[in-house]
């Protein structure tokens, strides 16, 4: 058993009515990249601002490293993070800003700065140190605010949305780096996102938030595949979300399951009366597939259809059928 | 229905006015900047340049007449001890103020800055520019009443027990008096109330600029609230409070009306242009006095400029 990071012992933070974070419990081990995700306002940054101590929790314990958290301030917590938007400070060089928390912590100049400078050159920006924040790119501002929030050799470091500002191209290769870079330190990553392809290729466990509960937590694959919930299955890959109704028909169960879009096939609604009947509201051309919006009786539902596959018109009848090991079925909720 | 997608009336009137503008861009710039250049070119760049001459210019001692003639014995006077002593009294006044002002101003600007919202919000700019809204002389002769030995602050301290403690600080040379309201820190205290709002206005306008993640990844770094405010809110700041000082040090630097109204009779720069300027009719020393705030502010700004605060504008 590996030593637990940062544990939350059924934390809430409440704002006035309004309960941002409610009743969360969870335990990140050390070493792990993990992912928070979630729509927006689902709670996700406000846990990750809990962690770092921007924010107090109105009920419920935050313990970092087997110390619990309660009334310690930021500055006074091992624990670093990658602002959304970076944060660099505009009247500093980049060196400066690099070797911020070394200058605070009272390091004399020399050191701080060949330190700044070794910690440029980890994140790939090596003799960038003269220029102003303003003087860079968005990726590379990215690359600043992580190799400051790396200089204090944090245990835990805190990641709000960083790949959020940067264009698709720039983004995979930061993900790709990321990971690597967690790799090569080892501590723990807590990375938030509402990106479920960011946070499924990137973290070791996977923490999906809506209205301030985690409903759902475990390895990418599990989510993805085996949602517990219908938000989870709509909201990481946009599953199709069946009514138990339509579940019962067809497994024998009233419940709530799922399909994932590429698992569905259409066929001609002359040949086999096995599967639903449908109607097609449009299709869209996306690359690697065709997407199929789907009009079924009372819900729709939405096909991926590999590259070769005949692709319906609109408005045509099709019946819809799936593997039965495709369809995963889910608590009620 | 029209056949055109473009309007093909082109006719005059207003909307031709209109068109021929939207054609000439250059042409609104003209029209926009000829009667703010003619007013500030002409009457207020031509009346501070007259002021400038008639400073090289002397009075005759025996006849009283103003010379025509190009001289620098009306700027050699200047460094006589009596107006010597008028000029340092005056920036050191203007400093003190600067410096008080931004002192008080800075909680209240970064209270509006960071927490206030809507309503109160609304309750500081009102609370900031109220004052600015009554006039000027009611202000300094309410405060000359305030001050006054039978004034409220004066009951305050009587009520309060505590007179001795007032009266030891009057006691104290240069800065006290008779009473408040003809003491040194009378003059102060309206200067400061007078000329806050200058302050905390640029200051606030430049705390807003400043991210609240900018504070909280200073906190993150490690860095306490006293380093923080150092390290990144301070720098951050310095334009609005340099702004700022740039209204209460020149403010106070030219300001004839409140030392004669609160404080002591020794005159100030302002009261000394206004004396020479007028009973005593000698115009060329009264400019070279008004000429003395114009260099100590031009030097003051390379200064600061040469301190890099504008550098975060």
């Amino acid at each position: 058993m590996r030593t637990s990071a940062v544990r939350f012992d059924g934390v809430s933070r409440h704002y006035g009515e309004v309960r941002a974070v409610d009743a969360v419990d969870l335990d990140i081990a050390e070493g792990e990249f993990f992912a928070m995700l979630g729509p927006s306002g689902s709670g996700k940054t406000t846990c990750l601002r809990l962690i770092a101590g921007f924010e107090q929790p109105t009920d419920g314990d935050i313990v970092i490293f087997g110390e619990t958290a309660q009334g310690v301030p930021p500055y006074k917590r091992h624990v670093n993070t990658v602002f959304q938007d970076y944060a660099l400070f505009p009247h500093l060089n980049v060196l400066d800003n690099v070797a911020y928390g070394l200058m605070i912590a009272g390091k004399p100049k020399r050191e701080r700065h060949a330190a700044a400078e070794a910690a440029l050159e980890l994140v790939a920006l090596p003799g960038y140190g003269a220029r102003k924040p303003s003087e860079l790119s968005g990726g590379q501002r990215q690359r600043v605010a992580l190799a400051r929030a790396l200089i204090n050799e944090p245990r835990v470091l805190l990641l709000d949305e960083p790949l959020g500002a940067l264009d698709l191209k720039l983004r995979e290769q930061m993900q790709d780096e990321l990971k690597d870079l967690q790799r090569k330190l080892g501590i723990t990553f807590i990375f938030v996102t509402h990106d479920q392809g960011e946070a499924l290729s990137m973290a070791d466990r996977v923490a999906v938030f809506n209205e301030g509960k985690i409903v759902q937590i475990g390895k990418p694959e599990d989510i993805y595949y085996r949602p517990e919930v219908p938000f989870v299955a709509d909201f990481v890959g946009s599953s199709n979300v069946l009514p138990p109704r339509v579940v019962e028909k067809m497994a024998g169960q009233w419940s709530h399951a799922s399909v994932r879009p590429e698992a569905v096939k259409l066929v001609d609604a002359g040949i086999g009366a096995d599967g639903l009947h449908a109607t097609v509201h449009s299709t869209a051309f996306i690359g690697t597939a065709t997407r199929v919006s789907l009009d079924l009786d009372g819900f729709s539902m939405v096909a991926l259809l590999p590259k070769g596959a005949r692709i319906p018109d609109a408005g045509e009848q099709v019946h819809v059928t799936w593997g039965s090991e495709d369809l995963h079925l889910m608590d009620a909720a | 229905m029209t056949d055109h997608v473009l309007e093909t009336d082109r006719s005059g009137g207003l909307r031709g006015i209109s068109d021929a503008l939207w054609r000439n861009p250059r042409l609104v710039i003209l029209l926009l900047l000829t009667p703010p250049a003619l007013w500030l070119g002409i009457v207020y760049l031509g009346s501070l340049f007259a002021l400038l001459a008639q400073s090289f210019f002397s009075i005759d001692e025996f006849s009283g007449l103003i010379q025509y003639e190009f001289t620098l014995k009306t700027y050699k006077e200047l460094f006589t001890p009596t107006n010597l002593d008028i000029i340092i009294r005056t920036v050191v006044m203007s400093a003190c103020v600067t410096i008080a002002a931004a002192i008080v101003a800075f909680p209240i600007a970064y209270y509006a800055a960071r927490y206030a919202r809507g309503k109160w919000k609304a309750l500081f700019y009102l609370g900031v520019m109220l004052p600015l809204w009554s006039s000027y002389l009611v202000k300094v002769y309410s405060w000359k009443l305030i001050l006054a030995k039978e004034g409220i602050l004066n009951w305050l301290f009587e009520t309060l027990h505590l007179s001795w403690l007032l009266n030891a600080y009057l006691s104290i040379p240069v800065i006290g008096g008779n009473s408040l309201s003809v003491s040194w820190t009378g003059t102060f205290l309206v200067f400061l109330y007078v000329w806050l709002p200058f302050m905390i206005l640029p200051i606030q306008a430049s705390l807003e600029r400043v991210p609240r993640s900018m504070t909280e990844a200073s906190g993150d770094l490690g860095a306490s609230p006293r380093q923080t405010f150092c390290h990144v809110l301070f720098p951050l700041a310095l334009p609005g409070v340099i702004a700022g000082s740039i209204f209460t040090f020149s403010l106070t630097l030219g300001d004839y009306i409140i030392p004669q109204i609160v404080g002591s009779s020794r005159r100030f720069i302002g009261q000394a242009v206004y004396a020479y300027q007028g009973t005593a009719g000698n115009i060329p020393l009264a400019a070279a006095f008004a000429v003395v705030p114009i260099v100590i502010m031009a030097f003051y700004l390379w200064i600061a400029k040469r301190m890099g605060a504008f550098d975060a504008l």
